[in-house]
């Protein structure tokens, strides 16, 4: 028998990413070919890409594995005025509500429905509610839960066919995503948000910029960001084409997760604590691809085109496809400028706008709504501008009325909404009507995404705000808050 | 899923990058609980007018191309959201196989599992492909999973990679829940490790 000396596997262990960490924690098995059967903790459902995946269950006669690791809410295409409350109007939709309603009754998964205060964008809730915590995977039926990957954890999106593979298995077959990591160094300037930050990074690296990685964010200026800001910039993490983004677990994450409603408690939180502690990338952990930026150099953004690439900051001008050299990249330009209806080396301050959206599962935070509110107070929205505040959830309109943020924005003249996705997608009644420009804290600006014929201009919750109450794009530096009087 | 192994048909050339998937089906129409029935409402903005008119000059309103069965696109097809209405209105319209440089992920991933085939081959490739799907109703390609080329008119051959588990999923037409549940005891034995390491995880 040949004994060999068994070297302490630390001492051993090549370095790992946080992505990695998570991920050897999950397989299951690994198949012949590198696939894994990876293990899903939790899996968030809402009623628009669900349907089709407990049809096929129950057309196979499949049981949900974990309901107690599922759970639904309504978001996507619900009213956020009070018609909800009643007979959803609209046929499609009401169907997709009651499908789902019949749905959790009948496979046993909770359920948060639109009466409940808890209700609002799964994307909101899930940290909100401490459903979301580090180390875990999560998913849901929606590219933007690699929102949740700000707590520290796995979280991606996955199509309806992944949904019912989940639900009957709690697992996925996947292959391990290439590790990226950005790293932001130095300090925001002031009117800067982390979403300035994500629409720098996607400006820079492109929407195919991360596809096949999963991101990590780190250096100073993420580290400085709250909870609500790392929700942002991995939300738009989907935007670089990446498959996740993450920014590892630290005290600002263990302080926002303790007191959650499904968070560990006690001794248990403790012991996640110390597990939680455990998986920041190691000292040497290698990275596929590597982007750093300056965060002192990034100023308010704004996107001028149909993809989230399309962004400059608001000192910008309007770029000009004859200096494009690429034919096709030329053309697109060009049918961008048409389809957004601008003018080579037109400034983008100065542009009128005719509805004004904060919301939606980037930018619907209390810390939104906040900052909204600040710039808001003492101050009226323009004339002929329609501007809404869609507060993310229940519980965020709840504590924004506790502050009295309520109050302010709807005498500055903002529509003071219930929460949904509202006017981030097009498929509720938050419709952008042809022609109309908006300046939106959502994260999408594609052709017809607002609603048919509608171009957005994406930004942050305060470049938004200063829109509004200018009746155009408008630098938010210039714009001070007024004095509380 | 229906499986797919040769496929010899028209193809429709969509010459432009980034097509994202509120291109492909509109987010208005996906307030449905079927998998099928979307493909009158594949690229709804760009193939009709307000007034649900046909747009003469949308490639799939003229013919041959209103039987194409293959698309030719440019790069990073399928970006956005993660609705497979994407690939279940393709299918519905007849669609099985989109020819690009390259995909995004979960584009990719949901196409697979529809019986979608998405090939990715090299920008030039693409290209010549798109010349040769611009000559209209005289030529089709064929794209063989099973030796995993595409095949042009003049017989030129372009071979491409696709994962081997994909594939033979494909080949096959397997569900793949099918495939995982033969694992369920190694899933029970995970379960039951994670349980006693992260008692928070369970209810």
């Amino acid at each position: 028998m040949v004994v060999r000396h068994v070297v302490g596997e630390s001492a051993m262990a090549k370095p790992r990413t946080l992505f990695d960490k998570i991920w050897d924690a999950h397989v299951v098995e690994t198949l012949p070919d590198g696939t894994a059967v990876l293990y899903i903790d939790k899996h968030l459902t809402h009623e628009v890409t669900s349907p089709q995946a407990f049809e096929g269950l129950r057309l196979a006669g499949r049981k949900v594995r974990r309901p107690d690791a599922t759970i639904a809410v309504v978001d996507h295409n619900i009213a956020t005025d009070a018609s909800r409350y009643g007979r959803i109007e609209d046929p499609e939709s009401r169907q997709q509500v009651e499908t789902l309603e019949k749905n959790v009754v009948e496979f046993g998964v909770p359920y948060i429905p639109l009466t409940d205060v808890r209700q609002g964008i799964v994307h909101v809730i899930g940290p909100e509610l401490g459903l979301s915590l580090p180390g875990m995977t999560l998913v849901c039926g929606d590219s933007h839960t690699s929102t949740h990957g700000a707590m520290g954890a796995l979280a991606f999106g996955i199509g309806t066919s992944e949904v019912e593979h989940v639900l009957a298995t709690q697992t996925l077959l996947q292959k391990p995503a290439k590790n990226m990591r950005v790293t932001v160094d130095g300090t925001l300037p002031l009117g800067c948000s982390a979403k300035d930050i994500v629409l720098a990074i996607i400006g820079k690296i492109g929407t195919a910029g991360g596809t096949g990685h999963v991101i990590e964010f780190a250096g100073e200026a993420i580290r400085a960001l709250d909870m609500a800001g790392r929700m942002t910039l991995c939300n738009m993490s989907i935007e670089a084409g990446a498959r996740a983004g993450m920014v590892a677990p630290d005290q600002t994450t263990f302080d926002y997760v303790k007191g959650r409603p499904f968070a560990p408690k006690g001794e248990v939180y403790d012991r996640a604590v110390a597990w939680w502690s455990t998986l920041p990338s190691d000292p040497g952990a290698q990275f596929d691809k590597e982007v750093v930026l300056d965060a002192a150099a990034i100023a308010p953004q704004v996107t001028w085109g149909t993809n989230p690439e399309a962004v400059l900051p608001i000192t910008g001008m309007v770029p000009d496809p004859a200096s494009v050299e690429d034919a096709d990249r030329r053309a697109q330009m060009a049918r961008m400028l048409d389809y957004m209806d601008l003018k080579p080396g037109q400034k983008l301050e100065g542009l009128k706008i005719d509805v004004v959206f904060v919301g939606s599962c980037t930018n619907s935070r209390i810390e939104d709504i906040r900052a909204v509110a600040a710039l808001a107070r003492g101050r009226k929205v323009a004339d002929g501008v329609r501007a809404m505040v869609v507060p993310g959830s229940g519980l965020v309109k709840q504590a924004a009325e506790a502050e009295g943020l309520d109050k302010i924005l709807l005498e500055a003249g903002f529509e003071w909404r219930l929460a949904g996705c509202s006017m981030c997608l097009g498929m509720n009644p938050d419709k952008l009507k042809p022609g109309q420009r908006s300046a939106s804290t959502s994260n999408r600006n594609f052709e017809g995404r607002q609603g048919q014929g509608g171009r957005t201009h994406l930004c942050s919750p305060a470049m938004a705000a200063a829109a509004a109450l200018t009746g155009h794009l408008t630098d938010v530096r210039n714009l001070q808050p007024l004095d509380a009087a | 899923m229906k499986a797919f192994t040769t496929l010899t048909g028209v193809a429709a050339p969509m010459p432009a990058a980034n097509i994202d998937t509120d291109k492909i089906i509109p987010g208005r129409f996906l307030k449905t609980i079927a998998r099928t029935g979307l493909g009158k409402s594949l690229f709804a903005n760009m193939r009709y007018n307000e007034d649900g008119t046909e747009k003469p000059d949308f490639v799939l309103n003229q013919e041959p191309y209103r039987h194409a069965e293959i698309l030719i696109a440019f790069d990073n097809f399928g970006c956005g959201s993660s609705r497979e209405h994407a690939p279940w209105a393709l299918l519905d319209f007849g669609i099985r196989c989109v020819i690009a440089p390259d995909f995004a992920d979960i584009f990719h991933s949901n196409s697979f599992k529809n019986g979608v085939l998405p090939v990715a081959l090299p920008r030039e490739i693409c290209e010549q492909l798109m010349e040769d799907a611009r000559m209209g109703g005289n030529v089709r390609l064929t794209v063989d999973l099973e030796r995993q080329v595409v095949v042009r008119p003049n017989g030129e051959e372009f071979p491409f990679q696709v994962d081997g588990f994909r594939r033979h999923l494909l080949l096959n037409g397997l569900d793949d829940i099918g495939q995982t549940m033969q694992h369920a005891s190694a899933i029970d034995g995970f379960e039951a490790k994670q349980r006693a390491a992260q008692p928070w995880l369970y209810a």
